[in-house]
C-alpha cells in the first residue's frame, strides 16, 4: 500500500496551561485527504490540539508549548505570517458564532480581508461554501439578513461555511453536531465526504459512531496522552492494540 | 411508588415487565388513569409561600421609592430653576454679552466660551481615549505593565479637578507656554475626561462577545481587520455614549478652567461664533454663575437661575442627543 502524502506531521507535542500538562508527548501524522476522528472524553485535549493547529493557543494566557509541528513540512511555530496558516486551517467551533452581520457577509468576510473584492467572484464563493454547508436553500432568499438572527443549527451551517470560505487545505471540526438535528447532522457528514477529495479532515467528536461512519483513522485521546492511533475499522473492531480504546468506544467506561 | 402529584412512577424492571414488546408506549388517554389526590398538595397556600409573597411586595416597594427618591430632587431643581429664572428668558439673553458690570444683558460671551472648551477637549480626549481604549482592550497582553496602566487610569478618573487644574497651570500655562487661554483650558479638561472616556470605552469594548473575535481570528483576519470588522461596529453605540455623557462634566467644570483660561468677564462680537481665538481667555458658564453668585453686588435675582437654566438646558440637551444616538445605534444591534 503506498502511503499518501504528510499533511501534518506532530512530533513530541506538549503543552500545559500553567502547570497543567494538557497534552503529553504526541507525535502522529496525518495523511493528506484523510478524515482523521479524535476521540476521547472530556478533558483529554481534543480541543487543546486543534487550537494548537491554527496557534490560536497562541492568545490563550499561561499556555506553553513543547515539540513541533509541521503542515507541508513546514513549522507552524517559524511560520512568517500566522494570518496565513489560519487561512490554511479552516476551524469550526463547537458552539456556533453567528457574526452580527448579514449572512453574505458573514462567508464573504475571510474572502474580503484576503483581498477578495470581484462581486461576481465573491458572490460564487458564498453561494458554494454556503451550499457545501447545506444552509443555501434554507437562506438563498435572505442574505442580506442578520447571521447572528439565525436558529442555532443554522449558525452552526453558517460557522462551517465560513471555515470554508477561505479555502482551507485542512479543516478542523470541533464537535460540530453538537448543536444540530440529526438530519442536518447526516448531511453535513456526507459534505465531510466529499470534501475529503480537496482537503485533509480533522473531525474532533463525542459521538464515536460518528468517528465509525467518517473516519478513515481514528485518533484516541485519554487526559491528553496518546492511546492509540490506527485505521477506523481496527480501532472499532474487537481487537484494538489497546484496551482501554476497546473499553471507551464500547462505551464501558467514559 | 407515588408522588405528590399524583403520577405513578415504576422502576425500570417494572417497566420491561409491563411492556414485553421492550418498547415503552405513551399512557393511553382513553383508559383509567390514576385519578389526582383530591386536594392538590402544589398550590394552596402555606406559611412559607405568604412570606415569599409578602418579602416580594415590600422589595419591590423600596425599590420603588428609592427611584422616586431619585428623580423627585431632579425635577424640585429644575422646576425650581425655570420658576425662578422664567422673568429672563429670551433669545436676547442667549445672544448678548453681558452689561453693566454683568448686572445686565445675556451671556453669549460665556456660552460660546463654554461651547469652545467643550468642543475642544473633546476633540483632543476622545480620539486619544478611543484608541488608547482599543490598545488596551484588544492588543495589550494582560501583564504587570497593562495592569499598571489600567490602574492608573482608574486612579487617575477619581482624580480630583482642582488637582487637574494645578496641573494644568503648571503644564501647559506656566511650562509649556500657551499661556491662560482656551487651548490650556482645554487642554486640563481633556486630560481631566481622558480616563473617564478610556475606561468608558474599554466597557464597550469588552461587552462584545469574545466569540466574536475568535470567529474572525479562526478565518486569518488580523487583529485591526478584526477590530474594524466586527467589534468597533457592535460597541460604537456604547463609546459615543461614553465620550457624550463627559460633555456634560467639562461643561460643568469650574475649578479646572479658573487657572488656565477662562476669565471674569470678556465682551465679544455678539452673534459671531467665531468670535474667540485659540489663544484668547474666555468666560464660561459655569465660571460665570460662580462669580454672579458670589462676587458681585446688587444682581437681579432672577439672573442667576438664568445661567444656570442654560448651562442645564445645554447639558441635558447633549444627554438627550447621547439617548436618541444610543436607542438608534441600538436597534441596530446585532445579536
Amino acid at each position: 500500500m503506498v502511503t499518501p502524502p504528510k499533511k501534518i506531521e506532530v512530533a513530541g507535542l506538549q503543552v500545559w496551561y500553567g502547570r497543567h500538562e494538557v497534552l503529553k508527548n504526541l507525535s502522529f501524522d496525518v495523511y493528506d485527504h484523510e478524515i482523521l476522528a479524535i476521540i476521547g472524553p472530556a478533558q483529554s485535549g481534543k480541543t487543546t490540539l486543534l487550537k494548537v493547529l491554527n496557534r490560536t493557543l497562541d492568545s490563550a494566557a499561561g499556555a506553553t508549548l513543547k515539540g513541533t509541528v509541521k503542515i507541508d513540512g513546514e513549522d507552524i511555530m517559524k511560520v512568517r505570517s500566522v494570518f496565513d496558516l489560519r487561512r490554511k486551517v479552516g476551524m469550526v467551533s463547537p458552539l456556533p458564532v453567528g457574526l452580527p452581520m448579514s449572512i453574505f457577509d458573514n462567508v464573504a468576510f475571510a474572502p474580503q480581508q484576503a483581498g477578495l473584492t470581484n462581486r461576481t467572484e465573491l458572490a460564487d464563493r458564498v453561494e458554494r461554501c454556503l451550499r457545501q454547508a447545506a444552509l443555501w436553500d434554507e437562506v438563498k432568499d435572505r442574505l442580506r439578513t442578520l447571521g447572528s438572527k439565525l436558529s442555532g443549527g443554522q449558525q452552526q451551517r453558517l460557522t462551517i461555511a465560513r471555515a470554508l470560505s477561505h479555502q482551507p487545505e485542512i479543516l478542523c471540526l470541533d464537535e460540530f453536531s453538537i448543536a444540530i438535528d440529526p438530519v442536518t447532522t447526516m448531511r453535513i457528514e456526507e459534505v465531510l465526504k466529499q470534501l475529503r477529495s480537496q482537503m485533509t479532515i480533522l473531525l474532533v467528536t463525542n459521538l464515536v459512531q460518528q468517528a465509525k461512519r467518517l473516519a478513515d483513522r481514528t485518533l484516541f485521546l485519554l487526559s491528553g496522552d496518546l492511546v492509540e492511533i490506527d485505521r477506523t475499522d481496527v480501532i472499532f473492531s474487537d481487537h484494538p492494540a489497546q484496551r482501554k480504546t476497546y473499553e471507551y468506544v464500547n462505551g464501558i467506561f467514559g | 411508588m407515588r408522588t405528590a402529584s399524583g403520577l405513578e412512577i415504576r422502576d425500570t424492571a417494572d417497566l420491561k415487565s409491563a411492556l414485553p414488546s421492550g418498547r415503552i408506549r405513551p399512557p393511553d388517554p382513553c383508559k383509567e388513569q390514576p385519578a389526582p389526590d383530591p386536594v392538590s398538595t402544589r398550590f394552596t397556600e402555606t406559611r412559607f409561600s405568604r412570606r415569599k409573597q409578602r418579602n416580594e411586595r415590600v422589595a419591590q416597594t423600596v425599590f420603588l421609592g428609592m427611584t422616586l427618591l431619585m428623580i423627585l430632587p431632579l425635577l424640585l431643581i429644575v422646576g425650581y430653576l425655570f420658576y425662578q429664572a422664567w422673568p429672563i428668558l429670551s433669545w436676547d439673553f442667549l445672544f448678548t454679552n453681558p452689561k453693566h458690570g454683568m448686572r445686565a444683558g445675556g451671556l453669549w460671551s460665556p456660552l460660546l466660551g463654554t461651547i469652545y472648551l467643550v468642543a475642544i477637549s473633546l476633540a483632543i480626549a476622545a480620539p486619544v481615549g478611543v484608541l488608547a481604549a482599543v490598545y488596551l482592550n484588544e492588543y495589550a497582553r494582560n501583564n504587570w505593565f497593562t495592569r499598571i496602566i489600567h490602574l492608573a487610569v482608574v486612579n487617575l478618573a477619581g482624580v480630583p479637578s482642582i488637582v487637574h487644574a494645578l496641573f494644568g497651570l503648571g503644564a501647559f500655562v506656566l511650562f509649556a507656554g500657551l499661556g491662560r487661554s482656551i487651548l490650556a483650558a482645554s487642554l486640563t479638561l481633556a486630560i481631566m475626561t481622558l480616563p473617564v472616556i478610556i475606561a468608558s470605552t474599554k466597557e464597550a469594548l469588552s461587552s462584545v462577545p469574545m466569540s466574536f473575535r475568535e470567529a474572525c481570528w479562526c478565518v486569518g483576519a488580523t487583529r485591526w481587520q478584526t477590530i474594524r470588522g466586527v467589534v468597533l461596529p457592535n460597541s460604537i453605540s456604547g463609546i459615543l455614549t461614553g465620550i457624550i455623557l463627559q460633555v456634560s462634566r467639562a461643561a460643568g467644570e469650574t475649578a479646572p478652567i479658573m487657572f488656565t483660561g477662562a476669565v471674569f468677564f470678556k465682551a465679544i462680537k455678539e452673534g459671531d461664533p467665531f468670535a474667540y481665538g485659540l489663544f484668547d481667555q474666555c468666560m464660561a458658564l459655569s465660571m460665570h454663575l460662580f462669580t454672579i453668585s458670589t462676587q458681585v453686588p446688587d444682581v437681579p435675582p432672577a439672573l442667576p437661575y438664568g445661567i444656570a437654566v442654560v448651562l442645564l438646558a445645554t447639558v441635558l440637551s447633549v444627554n438627550a442627543l447621547a439617548i436618541v444616538l444610543r436607542i438608534y445605534l441600538r436597534s441596530h444591534k446585532k445579536w
